[in-house]
């Protein structure tokens, strides 16, 4: 790949590098974990041993009597329950009566140091009456007298979602084409490098402060305040610099309920570092989903009907499950025009660690079944797997089968690309044995347009201050989750102001100082805090200008830390004096993004539309050993349309790291239990994440399509990107070797056994 | 996760070394503390008192030439092994192995011994102590029963070290130290069928180096490891295998398997293949052999019959490899 420029400014465009990079690199950044306060406790939480229990008793009597530990703490001291979701509040802190996992919270200790708190923890008698299990989807959906979770209305359903769009059975009678299929798509993790981590100090007027590995610091703040009853103004919620997140940290955790529980208590700051094992029981990967698939096609090759059913395997609590139920069929009907379409999703509550965000929230899994069965289906009627999605291509400035508002769409830009750069023309089935390629494509939101609790307030805000100093400082109240929005924020200021990158201070996600921002998930946050940031930073180009120009003339130009204009120039710092004068008060301005009232006209219709759709497309090649089912994907051309590539370097990382996070869940991803429910291995021993051995050949390529209403034209780059892989990965071992993969992930014993059903069949590969 | 609580020795001598073992009752030994570090965490040994190696590399470690034998001290670290001039050239198989252990930091911590001694491993013992007292606990430690074979009485944990095997196939010995004096036992010898403890060393012993004999060196031979991702995997299944042939007949062969129970298996009854042409069919006969004696089990978190399904293939390219061909 073509190496980073860096650029001198840091201008939109640039490649300018992260603000946060060199702190990260030499280990001079601040993590949670790096935060420690004099007579400051550890504490360490005790998990449920059973699946599903029923608890009798607790008895921390023994615990609080050992050497070394200052306090416990159960369930029944906070046990207001919470969610992220104002209609699925379904988790308390530590559990009072009810334990819903392995792995699920008790109690909590509080010691001078952790491996007292730890050893606290075995004294602390717990009378458990076990409850029969609910392990699989289909478990609890035959067992509805077996309750998992009292939030469920039916049986154990979290959400079921159906809905359609048009004649679906007719289209799919008079189908010229046609897939239907099952496909499974395995459970899979985060696995953030940095565990989840929580600090809280509480200081002598009572104002709690929580620091916090959390990408969503507005609704820790929310839920703190109301679990623990404390006005919100007396809770201050600070995000460190974050070693991952990927969604595993979008949800308020039990971690930061007992430290701030227990900081009240003993008046102590007190610190819980979750251990690996702990990260996986937290979750929120991705949903388990099973689907029953139908995509036909009529006799030009036109997508004429798309029928899915989904079975969601949600875990223990909802998180964002609602939204998952929804996102699972509203967000697969780009970017090919559908014509008619129909989903019914099922969420079911299980006894297993709680599904959530993981990046590619909810569509990740449709979208592969669905690009498999678009190749299955193309194929009946003699189609190129590329001339199949040109040919649906549903354009710019139009409306999805399911109300969608689509604006800029670069996907056929995405398709040419990838079909060049991979040869596929003359390579595509022409490999030989056991090598091939495949393609995918896929579409994903710029942020939701409506906030997930209804309110009229803006849902992000940026406050950016300069001063005679010359330096300026922005507020921000938006996630760095390594997204990179930070530099962002320093770039736009630099893009409208003309200042100097290396004097812009930002100051973000801290409810007490900075504005509030809803959280760093579905790709929103460049898209949404960036047209805050824009219009704040435009606010204060103005006041500059026109100060300025009393010096040098009208038409004034902003341009890294020089204000020019007709009659001379003068330095950014005098340019800001001058306004500073002008003003007679600080130059502060605030911007703000509001919501837009989109999505379809129907029950849920608003859920899964987005102010903007970016769009990827990918071609894998793979080669596969038919004698052991051993594959490997040797390289992915992934192309993406940002809309404006606000800093090149940045989204070619997020390409890169959606494309390995993708091919990771097609390698070797999965959450495994057994019988008890007990998941196998929560380490990253046994939970393998490929390295960089098992990581293929990346091609990133930006398309850029200008949306007209993102920032600077810019739509979404973080999560996009990840979809197609898994899907083209599956197309390429079809074409190396004749076998359609459905199942997740693509262990080399499903591909053997495959391989050796189509040896039986008497199958010759085709081409 | 934190360590308990233990108290660090460091002699500087194995003499010292012994004399702390025998001082320590249920002292351990830490050499690289790639195995027993984590081990610790997950509470898996008793212990108070650790004895730590590093003073002893002065000691052992080396690779020498001894006349014809090929000495390896326990010290050696494994990144060494996997680049040393004299292992590359004489024992390719060891060094493959070596370079396939973990990754790069660790294989520069991680020591020969440590990896002969390495404890078996299965997926119902290396957990934490709160995994384990969910599951109920199991026979290698605080359990009586057996999640991996049903009613089993023996621990069936599986020996995971990559050296083994490729020693064992080159018929490789180690030397033990003790208080009672030195042995020289065949690694053939030293490995036990019992998952608990897998090695006929004692807790006051240690094992201060391998043997490799002179014939080995000649032999044509070959290392596979299956994982499922290329780097920091315990292995799926270990294959190694040495022959030596003359006029391209077999005049000696060894196979092992490893990673399926508690005891690195040298394929028995292989008498009757000396003599035969060593070519392709030499290869698919060993590997039909090697299915035969072979039976993975849910020890190791890899589809056990899809393991025992593809070892054919992989004896036969390995020993392929091995010939050349």
């Amino acid at each position: 790949m073509t190496r980073a420029r860096i650029h001198q400014g840091g201008d939109i465009g640039a490649r300018f590098p992260k603000v946060d990079g060199a702190g990260k690199a030499d280990g001079s950044g601040v993590y949670a974990d790096d935060i420690a306060f004099p007579r400051m406790l550890h504490a360490k939480i005790l998990r449920s041993p059973h699946a599903h229990a029923r608890i009798l008793a607790i008895d921390v009597s023994a615990a609080e009597r050992y050497p070394g530990v200052v306090a416990t703490l159960v369930g029944a001291e906070m046990p207001a329950k919470y969610g992220v979701i104002p209609w699925t509040h379904d988790e308390q802190a530590l559990a009072t009566d009810h334990v819903r996992f392995v792995g699920d919270e008790v109690a909590c200790v509080a010691a001078l140091d952790e491996r007292t708190a730890e050893e606290a923890l075995r004294l602390i008698r717990v009378e458990y009456q076990p409850l029969p299990a609910l392990l699989s989807a289909e478990e609890a959906l035959a067992h509805p007298e077996i309750k998992v979770n009292e939030k469920a209305k039916v049986g154990n359903i979290t959400k079921q979602v159906k809905l359609e769009f048009g004649p679906v059975d007719e289209a799919i009678a008079s189908a010229a084409g046609m897939a239907r299929e099952k496909y499974s798509y395995a459970g899979s993790t985060h696995a953030p490098i940095e565990p989840h981590c929580a600090v809280a100090r509480v200081d002598g007027d009572g104002n709690l402060t929580v620091w916090s590995s959390t990408q969503i610091p507005h609704y820790v703040h929310r839920e703190l305040s109301r679990v623990l009853g404390l006005l919100p103004a007396k809770v201050r919620v600070i995000q460190p610099l974050l070693g991952g997140a990927f969604g595993g940290k979008s949800d308020p955790f039990s971690l930061e309920f007992c430290v701030a529980k227990l900081a009240l208590k003993t008046g102590r700051p007190v610190k819980i570092l979750f251990t690996r094992e702990e990260v996986f029981y937290a979750h929120r990967g991705r949903h388990p989903m099973e689907m029953d698939l139908t995509v036909a096609l009529d006799a030009k090759g036109r997508i004429s009907a798309v029928d899915n059913r989904i079975l969601i395997d949600g875990g223990a609590y909802a998180s964002f499950g609602m939204i998952t139920a929804y996102y699972a069929g509203q967000l697969l009907t780009g970017p090919y025009r559908f014509g008619t379409y129909r989903f019914d999703s099922k969420r079911m509550y299980t006894n297993k660690p709680p599904c959530g965000p993981k990046r590619g929230h909810g569509s990740v899994q449709p979208r592969f079944a669905f690009e498999v069965a678009l190749d299955e289906a193309a194929e009946k009627l003699g189609l190129d797997p590329i001339e199949v999605r040109r040919r649906n291509f549903i354009g710019e400035d139009v409306q999805t089968v399911n109300g969608q508002r689509i604006t800029s769409n670069g996907f056929l830009k995405c398709l040419d690309l990838v079909e060049q750069a991979s040869g596929w023309k003359d390579r595509h089935g022409k490999l030989g044995p056991g090598r091939g390629l495949g393609v995918a494509g896929s579409m994903y939101i710029s942020g939701t347009a409506y906030p997930v609790y209804p309110n009229e307030m803006p849902q992000s805000g940026v406050v950016v201050k300069l001063d005679r100093s010359g330096r300026v400082a922005v507020f921000s109240g938006a996630s760095d989750i390594g997204q990179g929005v930070n530099t962002l924020l320093c770039q736009i200021a630099c893009e409208e102001l003309g200042c100097d990158p290396r004097e812009v201070t930002v100051v973000a996600a801290d409810t007490d100082l900075t504005p509030v921002d809803m959280g760093a998930y579905s790709s929103r946050v460049t898209f949404m805090n960036g047209l805050a940031a824009r219009e704040a930073c435009e606010k204060l180009a103005q006041k500059l200008k026109a100060a300025a120009s009393t010096k040098v003339g009208d038409d004034v130009e902003l341009e890294l830390g020089t204000v020019r204009g007709p009659r001379g120039s003068i330095s950014f710092t005098e340019a800001c004096q001058l306004a500073e004068a002008v003003e007679g008060a600080p130059l502060v301005a605030t911007g703000g993004y509001r919501t837009q009232k989109l999505g379809g006209d129907y029950r849920g219709g608003t859920i899964g539309a987005s102010p903007a759709y970016s769009f990827t497309a990918h071609v894998a090649e793979v080669e596969v050993d038919e004698e052991t089912g051993i594959w490997k994907v040797t390289r992915i051309w992934a192309a993406h349309d940002c809309g404006k590539a606000l800093n090149p370097t940045l989204v070619e990382g997020q390409i890169e790291g959606s494309v390995y996070m993708g091919a990771a869940e097609a390698q070797m991803e999965e959450m495994v239990y057994g019988p008890q429910g007990l998941l196998f291995g929560p380490s990253l021993l046994d939970y393998r994440i490929p390295t960089s051995l098992d990581t293929p050949m990346i091609d990133a390529l930006i398309v850029e399509s200008h949306d007209p209403n993102g920032p600077y034209g810019a739509k979404e780059a973080g999560e996009g990107p990840l979809h197609p892989a898994i899907p083209a990965i599956a197309n390429a071992i079809y074409d190396a070797c004749g076998i359609r993969i459905r199942e997740l992930p693509f262990y080399p014993q499903r591909v053997l056994r495959l391989l050796k059903e189509r040896a039986q069949r008497g199958e010759r590969r085709t081409a | 996760m934190t360590l308990p609580a233990v108290q660090v020795h460091r002699p500087d001598s194995v003499r010292d070394a012994l004399a702390l073992l025998a001082s320590k009752p249920n002292a351990r030994v830490l050499a690289g503390g790639t195995d027993i570090v984590p081990n610790l965490k997950y509470g898996m040994y008793q212990t108070e008192h650790l004895v730590a190696l590093r003073g002893l590399s002065k000691e052992l470690r080396y690779v020498r030439k001894d006349g014809a034998e090929l000495r390896l001290g326990a010290l050696c670290t494994i990144d060494q092994l996997s680049k040393d001039d004299s292992t590359i050239e004489n024992l390719p198989a060891l060094a493959d192995a070596c370079a396939q252990i973990a990754g790069p930091q660790l294989r520069r911590m991680g020591t020969l011994g440590g990896n002969l001694c390495l404890d078996t491993r299965c997926v119902y013992i290396n957990q934490s102590h709160f995994w384990r007292s969910a599951l109920g606990f199991c026979l290698k430690k605080d359990g009586t029963a057996c999640h991996v074979v049903a009613q089993g009485k023996r621990c069936v944990a599986a020996a995971s070290n990559d050296t083994a095997p490729v020693l064992l196939a080159l018929g490789a010995s180690v030397r033990i130290v003790g208080p009672r004096g030195e042995r020289v036992v065949p690694l053939a010898d030293f490995y036990l069928h019992d998952g608990v403890h897998n090695t006929v060393l004692e807790p006051d012993e240690l094992l201060v180096e391998a043997i490799v004999p002179a014939p080995a060196v000649r032999m044509k031979q070959a290392f596979f490891k299956l994982r499922t991702r290329a780097a920091i995997d315990f292995p799926a299944l270990n294959l190694a295998v040495a022959l030596s042939v003359e006029a391209d007949l077999v005049t000696a062969v060894r196979l092992c398997v490893s990673a399926i129970a508690a005891r690195p298996a040298l394929i028995s009854r292989l008498d009757d293949l000396i003599g035969k042409p060593a070519d392709v069919r030499l290869a698919e006969e060993l590997g039909r052999r090697a299915q035969k004696q072979c039976k993975p089990l849910t020890n190791i978190g890899v589809d056990p019959s899809y393991r025992r399904e593809i070892l054919p293939v992989l004896v036969r390219r390995t020993v392929l490899r091995a010939l050349g061909a």
